[in-house]
């Protein structure tokens, strides 16, 4: 199933690219299995590594690492917010 | 939520005009009896370095899902007659104005805690990032804490 990927700010930078369409490997299904599967491509994406604060949307709304993802959802990864 | 309706936010680049959007809180009505409001502005400083410039970056589309979703709690909470929010993106210099929240209620307690509390909740969620401009280069803005207790205790 594909994804939309996006990612912001600093890790927009850290990835270098702002997003990527993405076919899912089985077995990932949340939105934590999905940053754990870019964080372990290495380089600039182990900015999505467990333990940095990263945040998460899917379909524009700011979910945990337990929310299920499915084909067509746009998943967004970004740091915390500094608006205002 | 539009603009012109009594309850609209804007995600916008250009400048906006906090008198003209102030008065807009109360024209052609009579059970106004409060407006609050609240203006940000770019500092020049923070965290102890010069700031010459910030980009604000935002995640189109959700951005304003975000902040009609704080300004619909905010309804939820207190009883409010007209709420304004717009916030800008792109590059923006000291002085300049990042965002307005206007609430306009029959009395000013409403008006007060509304504002107070859409500016505490668009700090924490809405999706917007600042980058800096310091004379030691470029640098993300990091979240503060005091912000997420800010938004707690609402």
């Amino acid at each position: 199933m594909n994804v939309k990927v996006l990612y912001f700010a600093s890790l927009r930078e850290a990835i270098g690219q702002p997003g990527e369409e993405l076919e899912l490997p089985a077995g990932v299904a949340t939105v934590g299995a999905l940053r754990a599967h870019l964080a372990a491509r290495g380089n600039g994406w182990q900015a999505l590594a467990g333990g940095r604060n990263v945040r998460a949307a899917v379909n524009q709304r700011m979910v945990g690492a337990d929310e299920p993802v499915a084909a067509g959802d746009e998943v967004a990864f970004f740091p915390p917010v500094t608006g205002g | 939520m539009r603009p012109g309706s009594d309850f609209s936010v804007s995600v916008q680049e250009a400048d906006f005009d906090a008198g003209a959007e102030m008065g807009a809180l109360s024209a052609s009505r009579r059970d106004v009896g409060a407006v609050a409001s609240f203006v940000g502005l770019v500092r020049d400083a923070n965290d102890g370095n010069g700031v010459s410039a910030m980009t604000l970056e935002h995640y189109p589309g959700m951005t304003e899902k975000a902040l009609d979703e704080i300004v619909e709690q905010a309804r939820q909470r207190w009883s409010l007659l007209r709420v304004r929010v717009i916030h800008r993106f792109g590059r923006l210099e000291p002085a300049d104005r990042i965002v307005f929240v206007g609430v306009a209620s029959a009395h000013r307690g409403d008006a007060f805690a509304a504002c107070e509390f859409i500016m505490d909740y668009l700090k924490t969620r809405a999706p917007f990032w600042k980058c800096e401009e310091t004379p030691v280069g470029a640098r993300w803005v990091d979240a503060r804490i005091s912000d997420d207790s800010a938004a707690a205790r609402w």
